[in-house]
């Protein structure tokens, strides 16, 4: 099944246990095409965040036991120890399920990444700043008021400045893990809606707070259960026609 | 039996919300007396030793140097003394104490050796402060050849200041949310980064709070200095680190049991000087606090 023409992220055999024995992933096989929205979904405990963590190595900060298999991006082997992780996240940004801000400024937490990346410039930090919140679609709604403490604004506009957070370092991927998930369902289309344009020049793997979120916004999907992956394929194939019967049983809500 | 009892007439009498109400009045009035005793003798101390002591108050008392068997002038040197073993220990025990604080809370795995580092300081908290002057004395002032000195008292005074620091300042760095460091490392901050610009800047006012309450308490102690810094009588200001001092509370100590015929005024004086001394780091820590927290944005 060709999928799209380039593939971001190759993942083969991939299992990953935690020392408490809690969540896990087991034989993981997916690949994540370059300029799509990938959609990871399925019950709690699945593995899916578990998954996201691990392309920008942010398990790292986790007790993981055993992790075994190969991630690829482009030709950058995420699981090798030696690896620069800085760099790698700079590359992979992530948007978080609930929104947190710095406790500084709009745009200090626009600025705080590039600094330690250690653009200095003013001007360049300017423009990152304006680049970035207008691609999150909230330069409007903030941009007579960058100094003013990033927590006066309201969840759903917070929301979106982590995603301009994570936009401001131009990614290559960006992972959103239930990035809706405590928003109104305003707010949750206005991120919807970004995630759309952004495709253009990222690859986008999503987390989804519901069902109907996944099958609204994506363009590839795999369903997970337990810490495998039950199924994948074409976002509108796989949630119209799902082949495997649990997956039809979730999108179906019999469960979950 | 008990138990049945009261869930009997709470059956019995669902409505009675007078009873209830009642009860309420009665232990809310309890606890607020209870409240009440506690304040009483701190306030009765407080004001006690104003009425006492403020009439010996003066520029002078404060300015001059003791004379006549310290029977007469004033308590500079001991004024001097203090503030040198506090800025002494401050010197050693908060660069030491807030970097055991970062260690145990930022970089420590949970593991049998960290609970034994924090069981440790701990109990350290918890040994009498005449041990500790003792240990000094032991350690600083004979193995190490300091002698009585501002450095031994202000050593021995660092080691007792220190589980204060390290408990309160790992509690100020605990304190700042988890998904803050999380969001700092995602968009390519090292660990020690995370730390200087978002942990330690968002705890800061917890530390300074936890570093004063501690200091405070270093200024105030006889004991440790007892046998490692503190001098009776000294006629001029200590002119290095290995001098030894004057100090406001072994000054009291000595005035108020040692010499015969002191005047009951200069000794309430000093005892002000001293109280005013710690309440005042006191209320500077606790502005700090309440300012930090009203303009927290977490």
């Amino acid at each position: 099944m060709v999928i799209a023409d380039m593939i971001k992220i190759l993942i083969e055999h991939l299992s990953l246990q935690y020392s408490d024995g809690k969540e896990s992933l087991r034989d993981i096989n997916l690949e994540i095409p370059a300029n799509e929205i990938t959609v990871l979904f399925g019950p709690a405990g699945g593995g899916k965040s578990s998954l996201l963590r691990i392309f920008n190595r942010l398990n790292d900060l986790a007790d993981v036991k055993l992790i075994s298999g190969k991630v690829l991006m482009d030709d950058t082997d995420i699981l090798d120890p030696k690896l620069d992780v800085i760099s790698l996240r700079r590359r992979v940004g992530m948007v978080f399920a609930r929104p947190v801000v710095l406790p500084m400024s709009i745009r200090s937490n626009l600025t705080y990444g590039l600094e330690l990346a250690g653009e200095k410039q003013e001007t360049k930090l300017n423009e990152a700043v304006e680049r970035s919140l207008v691609q999150a679609a909230l330069w409007d709604e903030v941009k007579d008021r960058l100094d003013e403490p990033a927590v006066s604004l309201s969840g759903g506009q917070q929301q979106r400045l982590c995603l301009a957070r994570s936009l401001v370092l131009k990614p290559e991927v960006i992972l959103l893990d239930e990035p809706t998930s405590g928003l109104d369902p305003i707010s949750t289309g206005k991120v919807e809606a970004s995630l759309h344009d952004l495709k253009q020049t990222y690859t986008i793997v999503l987390v989804p707070h519901s069902v109907q979120q996944a099958a609204r916004v994506s363009d590839f999907a795999g369903f997970f259960l337990q810490g495998e992956l039950i199924e994948k394929g074409i976002g509108k194939e796989l949630f119209i026609n799902p082949k495997d019967k649990r997956t039809e049983d979730y999108i179906m809500g019999r469960f979950g | 039996m008990a138990a049945l009892h009261r869930q009997g007439k709470i059956y019995i009498n669902p409505g009675s919300s007078d009873l209830r109400l009642t009860r309420q009045k009665i232990g809310f009035g309890c606890l607020s007396l209870i409240t009440l005793v506690t304040v009483i003798p701190i306030l009765a101390v407080v004001i006690y030793i104003l009425i006492k002591g403020l009439p010996a108050i003066s520029w002078t008392f404060l300015s001059t140097f003791p004379f006549d068997g310290v029977k007469q002038g004033g308590i500079f040197p001991a004024i001097i003394g203090t503030f040198y073993l506090t800025l002494g220990t401050a010197i050693f025990s908060v660069p030491l104490g807030i970097g055991a604080a970062i260690y145990l809370s930022e970089y420590a795995p949970e593991n049998r050796w960290t609970r034994m580092i924090r069981i440790a300081i701990i109990n350290l908290a918890g040994i009498p402060s005449v041990v500790y002057g003792l240990f000094g004395l032991g350690l600083f002032v004979i193995f190490l050849k300091f002698g009585t000195s501002i450095l031994a008292g202000s050593l021995t005074l660092s080691i007792m200041t220190l589980p204060v620091i390290i408990s309160t300042a790992e509690e100020a760095l605990r304190a700042v949310p988890q998904s803050f460091r999380v969001v700092s490392i995602s968009v390519g901050a090292t660990r020690w980064q995370t730390i200087r610009r978002i942990v330690l800047p968002q705890s800061l006012p917890g530390i300074i709070t936890g570093v004063i309450l501690g200091l405070e308490r270093a200024a105030g102690e006889t004991a440790p200095i007892l046998f490692t810094a503190a001098s009776f009588f000294l006629p001029r200001l200590p002119n290095s680190f290995l001098d030894p001092t004057m100090a406001l509370p072994y000054h009291l100590f000595v005035i108020s049991t040692q010499v015969p015929g002191m005047p009951v005024k200069i000794q309430y004086g000093t005892a002000l000087v001293l109280i005013v001394f710690v309440l005042g780091m006191n209320l500077i820590a606790t502005t700090i606090r309440s300012r930090a927290r009203a303009h927290r944005q977490w």
